[in-house]
């Protein structure tokens, strides 16, 4: 037997954590609580056990498709929609109102009409974001593709019609940019949100032009971007041109947004209409980039955030290669490092919508990353187990309490 | 006119790889398969009427991307699904 020799400055390998067991079970009707994890290959489903000891993988569903968004209706807690594509075939959305036991393709899945502007002959090439509408409108969902549309169905998510407010806006050529340079992924709409007291009034955010806001159900917009750095251009502070990566409101207090900017992290109470970089108070060596951000389910002074290397090339992945989760208790005027149960070493990357909190008594904090992995911490983040691993790159991770 | 589906595309044919639809025209065509396997067009033809970029439809073996193609009824039609990447 021969001895191995490791390399001055390399390291031994370290076994992914698991003290979650980890069961591998047939597709089966969803219940309880569970993550949709939607990937780049298809549709799995982690289901919790008691206590939130053990999650159970399952799936997967629509193998081979391109999944964005995969989401449970809160309103009713048994209908999901997703939105997915395959390479070669257009872009759709699946629903299922039978706690995923089967799947209908939407009748009318989200499309731009026939342009009255003949630059501008448009076709939807992914539909990236999935929202629940208002509780006072059942069967209300929104949709943002890209290139930047924005869509609603009043059924459940089967027929989706354009809103036109936005889509046929006289700026929107404008505010999206040139068709020629977009983001490699495509440059959507996402982080639709619907204040809870009023479901006229929305926002949503852009790649390509920042942060827009109605009150009026999205037959206007206006624009909600002071105080935000521009990533590009002469001017940083120019009144359109930002990248808000992912945004939240906090349901319990909806005059309290939050988002992980391409340029930060920042905050903003909604009557000062001012946004306020808290990613200042984010260690110098780590910084504030990212892409998710993540809120407790009752305080609205708790946030999540999973940084990312945003110096030199901008590789965007586990700063140093040590991944952490960093949490704030107020507000973002501070940060506390939780990295417990990680490796120590790892160079993924955490997606926008890859991150998602429960609402359990103890809230649990979970991500999935772009090499296959989902993590998981019931004790809001003082303790990280791996629920998952050889996965396909995972798009995005919500949290379904199915009823019953 | 016999059309060749496929795998990707089976799950709205039911399965079949070859199935029977008619038209005076490729668009005439992808209308009347929409009409027997509704949604099946829209996965292969944009809201901008173009055919998306990994699918290929061939007419009697030559390739065809402008919908206005005329067809007779013994033409043989074959949709390709080309994917590129990993």
């Amino acid at each position: 037997m021969s001895e191995t020799t490791v390399p001055p400055g390399s390291r031994a390998f370290e076994p992914l954590p698991q003290s979650f067991d980890v069961r591998i079970t047939e597709p089966v009707s969803l219940t309880g609580l569970t993550l949709l994890v939607g990937t780049k290959k298809g549709l799995f489903y982690l289901t919790a056990g008691s206590g939130r000891a053990h999650f159970a993988l399952s799936g997967p569903a629509f193998l081979g498709h391109i999944v964005h968004h995969a989401v449970v209706d809160p309103r009713d807690r048994r209908t999901l929609v997703v939105a997915l594509r395959t390479g070669h075939l257009g872009p759709t959305v699946f629903r299922s109102t039978d706690f995923g036991a089967s799947w209908h393709e939407a009748s009318k899945p989200p499309a731009f009409g026939k342009p009255k502007d003949a630059r501008r002959s448009l076709a939807v090439e992914q539909v990236f974001w999935l929202t629940p509408g208002h509780v006072d409108e059942p069967g209300v969902w929104y949709a943002g593709t890209s290139p930047e549309g924005l869509f609603r169905s009043e059924d459940g998510g089967d027929v989706w019609q354009p809103v036109s407010g936005w889509n046929d806006h006289p700026k929107w050529i404008e505010w999206t940019g040139d068709m020629g340079q977009r983001n490699p992924d495509g440059s959507p709409i996402h982080s639709i949100l619907i204040d809870p007291r009023d479901a006229r009034h929305m926002y949503f955010g852009t790649g390509s032009a920042g942060v827009f806001e109605t009150t009026d159900q999205g037959a206007s917009w206006k624009l909600l971007n002071t105080g935000m750095l521009s990533p590009a251009g002469p001017d940083p502070h120019p009144e359109y041109g930002y990248d808000p990566h992912c945004m939240q409101l906090h349901p319990q207090a909806p005059d309290l947004l939050y988002q992980q900017n391409h340029c930060g992290i920042y905050r903003m109470h909604r009557p000062e209409a001012r946004w306020v970089r808290v990613g200042d108070n984010m260690p110098r060596e780590i910084g504030d980039i990212g892409f998710p951000i993540a809120l407790h389910p009752r305080d609205p002074q708790t946030a999540w955030v999973f940084p990312m290397d945003g110096t030199d090339a901008w590789p965007r992945t586990c700063p140093g290669g040590r991944p952490a989760v960093y949490r704030t208790r107020d507000g973002g005027e501070s940060w506390t490092r939780l990295d417990a149960g990680f490796p120590q070493r790892a160079w993924y990357t955490v997606l926008r919508q890859s991150m998602a909190v429960d609402a359990q008594p103890t809230a649990g904090v979970y991500f999935g990353t772009t090499n296959g992995e989902v993590w998981g911490s019931v004790d809001e983040g003082e303790r990280w187990s791996c629920l998952a691993a050889h996965l396909p790159h995972v798009y995005s991770v919500e949290v379904a309490d199915f009823a019953r | 006119m016999k059309v060749a589906i496929p795998s990707v595309l089976q799950s709205y044919t039911r399965g079949a790889h070859s199935v029977d639809a008619y038209g005076a025209t490729l668009a005439d065509l992808l209308a009347d398969l929409d009409a027997r396997f509704p949604g099946i067009r829209f996965r292969m033809v944009s809201e901008a009427d173009a055919l998306r970029p990994h699918v290929r439809i061939f007419v009697n073996r030559e390739a065809v991307t402008d919908l206005r193609c005329a067809l007779s009824p013994t033409d043989d039609v074959v949709i390709v699904q080309a994917l590129s990447g990993g």
